[in-house]
């Protein structure tokens, strides 16, 4: 369980620095700090199992068993080392950090970015499971984005932290793929068993699948070459940042995963070829690169990638010595370049410029500061007697006997040129800053700094003397437990000191250190030529790189996503008719066998008109009245068609619903232009009428094959005739079938419809208000108004019509289960006799006519439905189980009432007629309430423009109102 | 009687117009009323699931007529899940609702309501007509509320969104009354029992029903190339309402699954392989076309459309593998990215709201309570990335271990692998934007001419809908944190799936049994 807690204590505590800087910037510190200091005791705790006894503690809980994925901790030797480093100089880099934040940063942030990212990167090297570390992985990565881009006002910052995301994080995507195959290959994502498979893996045919993918992902954290570039931008980020992430934790994260999975992965031709390729390479462009930067933390960030490379180089030598060397040299760099990048933020906070060429003569202002940079820089030069000589010596001594391609010259050569960059961007930095003469146009008041910023530095200096003085105390135990730890065996015997007799290693860092000084002396020259040199500026070409994407991203989306509503709908016809033509060329069929009916005249004339109007409306659909009343024909030849093959219902349905949306849809056209411009290019047009004709040709197609068949199978509609009588009470089977059978369907249908007479309201109320008011109000309507808006004559007709049309409607109502008619029908019968008072009167006088709101008739109805179907459920029946029976009532005055039927139905039925009317009406009210916004609408007071009756009674009655 | 399966449906349908007739003028009811409504169908949802765990497949009859000739619900185990997704969902978005888009039109929370009576109503029915009739539902409920609010530009989106969606219905129509003519049914178990015994003459038709079927459920899901509605829509409606939306392209998916575990894949015989295979191929592509549309997009909110858009991709990668495991990995995602990309939707509101005349564009212009929403959609695109240790993270994890077992695994790898890359581009590229380079101008300070509209975005409220982000954000954590119980439940759910024989006894044996 502690061993949990180790990653877990800084992951939770990372909200205590974000709640307690309320409190003040110690208390922030203190809540940061304490997490940390807990966590690494209980890692220390762990240090005599590991070390002494040679044990790894370790823990396990299943999470997604299922794919392999637990959480699962160990600490052995490797890890135990890294966790130190990550919590050792965390806490140092928390206490140095309270000093260096200004008192506008944001330090909550600061800290609670800073504890995640721990956690992640103690994850990293604690977890048992390689899911679970990509898992850490990623966290590291945005936390350290964040970390960058903490000065967000600053466009470095911002640049930088997006192109270390993008890096990183896109190098961890293939590090997942990477870690997923080799799961899949090894059977177990448990690292422990993992890395004792090495034939199974290394047999794989995806040996070398996996080890680039992992490589990707290891080079992009770890700085590798071509993926170096982003460090140097990452340093935009406070200086704490850069030494505690850019230098001694998560860069070394790649290497942490080579070193973990060394013992699978390593062999002599492609791991070395590829891995300790890269790693010479970047050691050398590092250290040449370094040499020639001016901003001092320019110069650490190269630096550490060219240490990063020998690291990756020595790893890739595949020896046990050489990974003794790495391991070595990963402890050294850790102490004296977090020192050296402390000493940078010093020198920036104090001095307030970290530019070589605006610096010199500090040594003098700060003495303390002066003698931390030369030890930590003097170590990284591998000047003896510090650590950075020790693992610097054993690294040339590995190189000097390594052959690249059978050539024994290639590696020493280039390591030792290394080298020499080396000792000379460390020359450089030293001397550079602190020496020469006392400047007088420092932008600050050099000074030393408070202890917060110099102690923690020094103490990673007392290690780097430490070690280098006394390897074999300090050290030597220590490498080699964890040099066991990497290699899975017996540590080779080394034994560190600081004279091995003069070897190979001894002339080669002689050369170094002489050249080295050379090209300081040199350097002005050196300089110039450099300056001359062309060279690539990988942040031109990254962002060069991420705009081409992006633009191509948006060419691309820009045409496919055009905003035509023409070519998402051809796309949506095409596709459906490509899939259905393909499905029905994938299977067989036969012509059917139905004889025919006969072709009469009425069948033929009826034809034509329904086509030929069909024709009319292609033909001149831009003049939309011309085509609207076409598509009337359509719709009242549909209707006897519906007669013709005995339909009574739906013929009836079809005419009213014909006509009230005729009605809807010319109270819309009023507003809309009454001819639309031609909207596409000639060859849309003709591609769109292919569409169109291949549409019809396999809808037409699919109905007469469908209508000339008889079917095989029995259809449930033989029930549906047989129980309509006996099970729903009825006989008009159609009835039945859409309130008792297929009610639930109905009920559906009338909720939608309520819910479209909701919608107009609210779609029709957003546009009374704002911009497009004030563009209605002045709106001029573009025909010639009639002078008659309201004729005496039509109001006198819908008036006496109105009683009679809702008598037929309670007579198409009551009728309905089991005659052609019902509810729906009867709805749209009333409904058509209200919108005639409309249209007679004005809006504005009915409007004021209407005394129940079309809203709570919609909302009656759908409930009225309801509740018929609730009362079934109170019986404890299914909802909508109908109940039907007959009464005889006694004879009364001698009239004989008959056979009373009523069917639950009905009250159903009652409930789709109300909904009906208030959907409908609420719709047609909302539209011409659209007419009495324009601005030259006249709304009208009373029933008629001419009513002899007014007339009448003026004359007749004094004039009260 | 179990009267639980129609409560789903019964209790918006009657919430609904209890709104629009009664407290229509009070938001203050309306909001009580229909929160109330919501809790009560996550309450119902919670039921149902525990009803459904035992393995059991329930039918209702309506109308107390037998299946195939009455309209039945059928609960399994993906119906009740589906449901209570839905149920959480709405709670998520009420809750943001409430803290003032409710207020900038008429009648929210009844179209609401029949929206997810529509959206339930499909998850349970086990008819198709009937499904069509909540698709009908849904469509015109989320019609209303896409132009909720009003505006010029969401007129335009919404006529897009609901011509091309009414041709989607007609070709329903078509599709059935084709499938209706072949096996003269319209159940959906009926349909599976019958549709191997399709005679040759007959199976070309039969093969277009079905297809046709195919297009409208992928087109309600937006797989590319039937996407076309989605980008402009999702971007252009309120986006509380947006995020709403994310279930309805779950039904889809939902009715695809459904359609295709039941009656084409064993019981299909000739037409086991019908439209499957189309289907890997067009997930990929609408993977690539939502990384690319995020990388693209020059909004927000139109990121977080095609971010939803990718997540359809990935989804259907898995599920259109039709293997068991990968289809439940596929469900997990499912429940992931609905609420992910809700909630992504709803933190970007919050910055929409705050930053009159700039919107959710990219020009850099600082608004109040900066800091505070850039950590909200860090963590929310972050989620919806897929990053670890994120829900998403998991899922995409899952899919990718079982994708492994197919031939062209290297390529789907790298599909999905590269497009998380392109979207965290995308997104981290915004992200700095929005809400970095702002603060480069200068700390949000309002000059004198702008100082109503700042008081206005200041006071914004932060509690409420930040309180609805984290409800969803609690969720994806739950899904996080305790994977296994959920993918047992799931693997539990896609074994009913791949048992098609067990849903049609259940939904057909009554009708046998009374000798029908």
């Amino acid at each position: 369980m502690n061993i949990a807690l180790i990653v877990l204590l800084p992951l939770l505590g990372s909200v205590l620095p974000a709640l307690m800087i309320r409190s003040g910037r110690n208390s922030c510190v203190a809540s940061a700090a304490v997490p940390s200091f807990l966590a690494f005791s209980l890692l220390l705790t762990h240090v005599p199992a590991v070390f002494y006894f040679g044990t790894t503690p370790k823990v396990s809980w299943p999470w997604l068993a299922s794919i392999g994925l637990h959480v699962e901790f160990w600490v052995d030797g490797l890890g135990l080392l890294f966790a130190t480093l990550i919590l050792g100089i965390g806490l140092l880099i928390l206490i140095y950090a309270r000093s260096y934040l200004a008192a506008e940063d944001p330090m909550g942030n600061f800290y609670c970015y800073l504890l995640i990212f721990q956690a992640a990167m103690v994850g990293i090297v604690l977890s048992d499971n390689v899911i679970l570390l990509m898992m850490f992985w990623e966290l590291t990565s945005l936390s350290s984005f964040l970390l960058i881009g903490f000065w967000s006002h600053l466009p470095a910052g911002r640049q930088g932290a997006r192109m270390a995301l993008t890096v990183t994080g896109g190098g961890g995507l293939a590090l997942l793929a990477g870690v997923l195959l080799l799961g899949q290959v090894a059977d177990t994502y448990r690292i422990s068993e993992i890395i004792t498979r090495r034939e199974l893996i290394q047999s794989s045919e995806w040996y070398p699948t996996i080890l680039m993918l992992i490589l990707v992902g290891c080079f992009t954290k770890s700085a590798q070459f071509p993926f170096h570039f982003w460090l140097p931008r990452a340093m935009a980020a406070p200086t704490p940042v850069s030494a505690y992430l850019h230098s001694a934790t998560m860069v070394k994260a790649g290497l942490f995963l080579l070193a973990r999975l060394w013992p699978v992965l390593q062999n002599d031709h492609l791991w070395f070829y590829s891995v300790a390729s890269i790693g010479l390479l970047t050691m050398l462009i590092g250290a040449i690169i370094a040499l020639f930067q001016d901003d001092l933390k320019g110069l650490l960030a190269y630096s550490t990638i060219s240490h990063l490379g020998l690291i990756t180089m020595l790893l890739g030598f595949a020896t046990p010595v050489a990974v003794s060397a790495a391991v070595f040299h990963i402890i050294n760099h850790a102490t004296f370049k977090a020192a050296l990048f402390m000493n940078a933020g010093i020198v920036d906070h104090e001095a307030g410029t970290r530019d070589l060429k605006r610096l010199g003569g500090l040594m003098w202002l700060m003495p303390v500061t002066a003698l931390i940079a030369m030890v930590a820089a003097f170590s990284m030069a591998g000047l003896p007697p510090l650590n950075g000589y020790l693992s610097k010596e054993m690294m040339l001594e590995e190189a000097s006997h390594t052959k690249w391609m059978d050539s024994k010259q290639v590696i020493p050569t280039l390591v030792t040129i290394a080298a020499v960059f080396s000792v000379a961007y460390s020359f450089r930095y030293v001397f550079g800053v602190f020496a020469g003469r006392v400047r007088h146009d420092y932008p600050h008041h050099p000074h030393d700094p408070p202890p917060g910023l110099w102690w923690p530095p020094t103490l990673l200096i007392v290690f780097v003397i430490a070690i280098g003085l006394r390897p074999d105390i300090v050290a030597e135990s220590l490498v080699k437990s964890v040099t066991a730890a990497v290699i899975q065996d017996q540590a080779p015997d080394i034994h560190l000191k600081l004279w091995h007799g003069w070897t190979p290693a001894v002339t080669m860092s002689g050369i170094a250190v002489g050249g080295g000084v050379v090209l300081c002396l040199m350097y002005l020259l050196l300089r110039k030529v450099w300056d001359i040199l062309p060279r690539p500026d990988a942040k031109f070409l990254f962002d060069a790189l991420v705009a081409a994407l992006t633009r191509g991203c948006q060419l691309i989306n820009d045409f496919v996503h055009n905003g035509s509503q023409q070519r998402y709908i051809f796309m949506t016809i095409a596709t459906t008719i490509a899939l259905a033509g393909w499905a029905f060329a994938s299977y067989p069929w036969a012509l059917g066998e139905r004889p025919q009916n006969p072709i009469t005249a009425p069948l033929i004339v009826g034809w034509i008109l329904v086509i030929g109007s069909t024709m009319l409306v292609v033909i001149n659909y831009r003049n939309r009245l011309y085509a609207l009343i076409a598509l009337g024909v359509v719709g009242l030849f549909s209707s006897i068609g519906f007669v013709y093959v005995s339909g009574i219902d739906l013929a009836l349905t079809q005419v009213s619903v014909e006509v009230v949306t005729i009605i809807l849809m010319l109270l819309t056209l009023y507003f809309l232009p009454k001819h639309s411009q031609p909207e596409s290019l000639n060859w849309v047009r003709l591609r769109d009428a292919c569409l169109g004709i291949a549409a019809g040709i396999g809808m037409g197609g699919m109905s007469w094959l469908m209508m000339t068949r008889n079917w095989s199978m029995e259809s449930i509609q033989g029930y549906f005739l047989a129980n309509a009588k006996s099970g729903g009470g009825g006989t008009n089977v159609v009835n039945v079938i859409l309130v008792d059978f297929r009610g639930f369907d109905t009920f559906g249908e009338i909720t939608v419809l309520g819910c479209a007479g909701l919608a107009i309201f609210a779609m029709l109320e957003g546009l009374f208000r704002g911009k497009l008011l004030s563009k209605l109000q002045c709106w001029k309507p573009d025909v010639v108004k009639t002078a008659d808006r309201h004729p005496i004559l039509m109001v006198v007709v819908t008036r006496v019509l109105l009683p009679m049309a809702i008598l037929v409607g309670m007579f198409i109502f009551f009728r309905g289960h089991n005659l052609p008619g019902g509810g729906f029908i009867a709805a749209l019968i009333v409904s058509v006799s209200l919108i005639m008072q409309y249209m007679a009167s004005g809006f504005g006088w009915a409007a004021n006519q209407i005394r129940f709101k079309y809203h709570g008739l919609i909302g009656g109805g759908v409930l009225v439905a309801a509740a018929t179907g609730i009362g079934a459920m109170v019986g404890d029946r299914p909802f909508l189980t109908s109940w039907h029976d007959h009464w005889h009532p006694p004879k009364f005055m001698g009239i004989d009432f008959g056979d009373i039927e009523a069917a639950s139905a009905m009250a159903f039925d009652l409930g789709v007629f109300l909904t009906v009317i208030g959907a409908v009406m609420l719709a047609l009210a909302q539209f011409s309430k659209l007419g009495t916004l324009t601005a030259d609408s006249r709304v009208n007071q009373t029933p008629m423009d001419c009513d002899p009756s007014r007339s009448f009674s003026s004359q007749h009655h004094s004039p009260k109102h | 009687m179990n009267h639980l399966l129609i409560l789903p449906i019964l209790f918006p349908a009657i919430i609904a117009p209890l709104l629009a007739m009664a407290v229509r003028h009070d938001i203050v009811l309306a909001r009580v009323f229909s929160f109330a409504a919501t809790l009560g169908l996550v309450l119902l949802g919670c039921l149902l699931m525990w009803t459904a765990s035992d393995g059991q497949i329930r039918v209702y009859e309506l109308g107390a007529w037998k299946a195939p000739y009455g309209i039945v619900l059928v609960l399994d185990r993906l119906s009740a899940l589906m449901v209570l997704l839905t149920a959480c969902l709405a709670t998520v978005v009420q809750l943001y609702a409430m803290s003032g888009w409710d207020r900038r039109g008429h009648h929210f929370y009844s179209m609401f309501h029949v929206l997810l009576m529509g959206v339930n109503g499909a998850f349970l029915t086990g008819d198709l007509f009937n499904l069509f009739v909540f698709f009908e539902l849904l469509l015109i409920a989320s019609y209303g509320l896409m132009v909720h609010g009003g505006g010029p530009a969401r007129f335009k989106a919404g006529l897009q969104y609901i011509s091309i969606n009414l041709i989607g219905s007609v070709i329903f129509l078509m599709g059935l009354g084709t499938i209706y003519g072949v096996t003269g049914t319209l159940n959906m178990a009926h349909f599976a029992e019958r549709i191997s015994q399709v005679p040759e003459s007959d199976q070309a038709i039969m093969a277009v029903g079905a297809s046709l079927l195919l297009v409208v459920f992928c087109m309600k899901a937006a797989l590319v190339p039937l996407h076309f509605w989605l980008p402009a829509t999702y971007s252009n409606a309120p986006p509380p309402v947006a995020a709403l939306f994310s279930i309805m392209s779950k039904v889809g998916v939902y009715a695809l699954i459904r359609f295709s575990d039941l009656s084409l894949l064993q019981q299909g015989g000739p037409f086991a392989g019908l439209g499957t295979q189309w289907l890997m191929p067009c997930a990929v592509l609408t993977l690539v076309v939502g990384a690319v549309g995020v990388l693209a997009a020059r909004s927000l909110s139109l990121q977080a459309s095609f971010a939803g858009i990718a997540s359809i991709g990935t989804m259907l990668i898995a599920i259109g593998l039709y293997t068991p495991e990968a289809q439940a990995a596929g469900l997990y995602y499912m429940l992931h990215s609905t609420l992910a990309v809700a909630a992504l939707f709803l933190v970007i509101d919050m910055v929409i709201v705050r930053r009159p005349g700039a919107g959710d564009g990219f020009d850099p212009k600082p608004f109040p309570n900066q800091g505070f929403l850039a950590a909200f959609f860090f963590v929310a695109a972050l989620i919806v990335v897929g990053l670890p240790p994120s829900s998403g993270f998991l899922g995409k994890l899952q899919i990718l271990h079982h994708l492994k077992s197919t031939d062209d695994w290297p390529m789907l790898w790298a599909a999905i692998l590269v497009a998380s890359f392109v979207t965290l581009l995308g997104f981290s590229q915004a992200g700095s934007f929005v809400f970095w380079k702002s603060s480069a101008d200068k700390k949000y300070s309002p000059t004198v001419g702008e100082e109503r509209q700042a008081t206005e975005c200041e006071s914004q409220p932060l509690a409420l809908p930040a309180t609805a982000v984290g409800m969803a954000w609690a969720l994806l954590v739950l899904l996080t944190v305790f994977p296994s119980p959920v993918m047992n439940y799931l693997e539990a759910t896609v074994a009913q799936l791949f048992d098609p024989q067990q849903y049609i006894n259940a939904v057909l044996e009554p009708a046998k049994k009374a000798g029908l």
